[in-house]
């Protein structure tokens, strides 16, 4: 042993030598692979990463003249103004409520509907059933949120003339924060639950067609063989996609809510995201709302690999 | 299922799920449906409900004013721009880096996928970004509302999933042997063999591109560089909702009013058609999209 070691030591550096000049060779050899990379990694550095570097001003008095660098620490201070803020409590139980209405509803939606369209034998029909269900998810949010107050409008909406035929009073559905989280899930259910089925639906195909006939021997009806067969199959991808929904639990249909605020149904509908957009960008208060949209990111971060650790405790499928 | 005699719940339960299916089409259909008729109906019979199943009134009014409105049409001139250039932007760097990340011989490999992967799930947010963009000089500008988006994690796994399941390595050893450059294999070779997901990449970013208003939002001042979703942002949401709070004695304050109420049907039609005209032929394309990604998720 004592006489092989040296042996060895002195092998180390050449083979180490060798494999560091091969590692380069091989760069070299596809030197074109590099430069096909470049434009987007130099796309993902600046534009993710650079605004990334930026978060440092959440912890700083960011003063425009002196830049992020420059700019003076202030510790946490912008945490300790928000979480102590009137703001505070109202931004987070919106932000919360609004993303569990919306995963309550719109998550198991769309898996009772690929569940059910699977059975549909008659391929025509299905076809069509896809291609209208899908079709709302190419609208914009402007449009979705326009046609919102044009048919709920207490002045000239169909939903409230209908009210009115009825015999009751119009109500001003936009402007109820009452209604804002049924409202903003609902449309949204109108607009997505289609176009949600799909990977279900490719899932569904997985499914082999000798376990329905094993069942169908055996004597399982349809809702049987739906709830002990395709279920299960499809039950990792449903895993995923839930691990997916409660990773962007904080940040959903920012765009949309935005759209749908006006003054009269704030209570219900300011989510920290909207108050991180107005705080910032129309009051200007760059690190203070940087600290509030980090904290954001923070907890979604956070839920990201709570739920992923939870998943693969169960031995479920995780995304890493 | 060939099996010839079906259960009697069987049969009820296709019954009933086929009928649900089709109440579930129309529900779908129903609002575009009385967005389409009541962009051709007169306005006060839209306003006081008459309007539910057939057009009333028949009158081009509505779209003869959004022909005649500047700012759609500016706002239309901007977006076929931003949609086009970006696009243009979107599908190069998303193929050519996503072919680079599928090659087993790129060393360093599993570090830049890293790399991109990870902005999925954490990034600096909407103010650090927002500045970012002003230092660089971009607000105000068209290349605000093109570069800041060129490419999504989401497409890189996308096309990379497609080039690792699809090219056969093979292939790629046969072309080295005969001496063909990387370059030259890819866009003599590669390309070729996937124009399934160049068509999917060119219609996801060029449906995110017609249907964003948030980036113009954010970055633009000058109301000529304004993309359509945020005229019609102005024309359906802004000039709609005080509107809406003077409900008593509507139709008083007149002019602005009526115009809106004129136009509002017309311009979701007019901004929505060539998607939604476009989408049935293309469907296949982006279920094939999501399809392939699901299989990397």
């Amino acid at each position: 042993m004592k006489q092989a070691q040296p042996n060895t030591v002195r092998a180390l550096p050449v083979t180490r030598a060798r494999s560091r000049s091969s590692v380069w060779k091989r760069i070299g050899r596809t030197y074109e692979l590099y430069l096909f990379l470049l434009p987007t990694l130099i796309y993902f550095l600046i534009f993710h990463y650079g605004p990334m570097y930026g978060l440092q001003i959440a912890f700083k008095n960011f003063i425009a003249i002196k830049g992020i660098w420059d700019s003076p620490w202030a510790g946490f201070t912008h945490f300790e103004r928000f979480f102590n803020s009137p703001q505070f409590t109202i931004v987070l139980k919106n932000t919360i409520l609004l993303n569990l209405y919306e995963l309550a509803v719109s998550f198991p939606v769309p898996i009772v509907l690929a569940l059910l369209l699977n059975q549909i034998q008659h391929m025509r029909f299905k076809k069509w059933v896809q291609t209208v269900t899908y079709a709302p998810h190419f609208i914009s949010a402007v449009v979705i949120v326009g046609m919102l107050i044009a048919f709920l409008s207490p002045r000239s909406g169909l939903v409230n003339e209908v009210i009115k035929v009825f015999g009751g009073d119009p109500v001003y559905f936009m402007a109820r924060p009452e209604w804002f989280k049924t409202i903003f899930v609902f449309s949204g259910l109108w607009q997505n639950a289609g176009w949600s089925m799909i990977i279900y639906l490719a899932a569904l195909t997985s499914v082999s067609p000798d376990l329905h006939e094993a069942a169908i021997m055996d004597g399982a009806n349809k809702y049987q063989r739906i709830w002990h067969i395709d279920l299960p199959s499809i039950l990792p991808t449903v895993t995923i996609l839930l691990i997916l929904n409660v990773g962007s639990f904080m940040t959903v249909g920012f765009e949309k809510v935005y759209l749908m605020q006006n003054a009269l149904n704030m209570d219900a509908s300011e989510v920290i995201q909207t108050y991180v957009y107005k705080s910032g960008l129309l009051s200007a208060q760059y690190s203070y709302s940087a600290a509030v949209g980090l904290f954001n990111a923070g907890v979604n971060f956070i839920l990201l690999i709570t739920v992923n650790t939870i998943a693969k405790r169960l031995k479920q499928n995780s995304l890493w | 299922m060939r099996v010839s005699q079906k259960s009697r719940f069987d049969r009820l339960f296709d019954l009933a799920n086929y009928t649900f299916m089709t109440l579930l089409m129309l529900a779908v259909l129903y609002p575009l449906y009385v967005v389409v008729i009541s962009s051709i109906s007169d306005p006060d019979s839209v306003n006081t409900g008459g309007v539910w199943l057939l057009p009333k009134g028949i009158t081009f009014e509505g779209y003869h004013r959004i022909f005649l409105e500047d700012k759609i049409w500016t706002g239309y001139k901007n977006t076929l721009l931003y949609t086009s250039v970006g696009t243009a932007l979107n599908v190069v760097l998303t193929l050519t880096g996503a072919y680079a990340l599928s090659r087993s011989d790129l060393v360093g490999r599993q570090f830049f996928m890293f790399l991109i992967v990870f902005t999925m799930f954490f990034g600096g947010g909407l103010i650090p970004t927002y500045l970012l963009i002003k230092n660089l000089g971009m607000t105000n500008t068209i290349w605000s509302q093109i570069v800041p988006g060129a490419v999504t994690a989401y497409n890189i796994i996308i096309a990379r999933t497609f080039f690792q399941t699809t090219i056969p390595k093979e292939l790629q050893e046969a072309a080295e042997m005969d001496g063909c450059s990387i370059t030259r294999f890819f866009l003599k070779i590669v390309l070729p063999l996937s124009l399934p997901i160049v068509a999917v990449m060119v219609l996801f970013n060029a449906v995110a591109h017609w249907n964003a208003y948030f980036p113009g939002l954010i970055y633009l001042r000058d109301e000529t560089l304004y993309p359509l979703q945020l005229v019609l942002r102005e024309i359906l949401i802004v000039n709609e909702a005080p509107a809406d709070s003077v409900v008593a004695g509507a139709g008083d304050d007149g002019g602005m009013l009526r115009i809106v109420d004129i136009m509002k049907y017309g311009v979701i039609i007019v901004s929505s058609l060539p998607v939604l005209v476009l989408y049935p032929f293309l469907q296949r394309y982006f279920v094939k999209g999501i399809m392939i990604g699901s299989l990397k998720g």
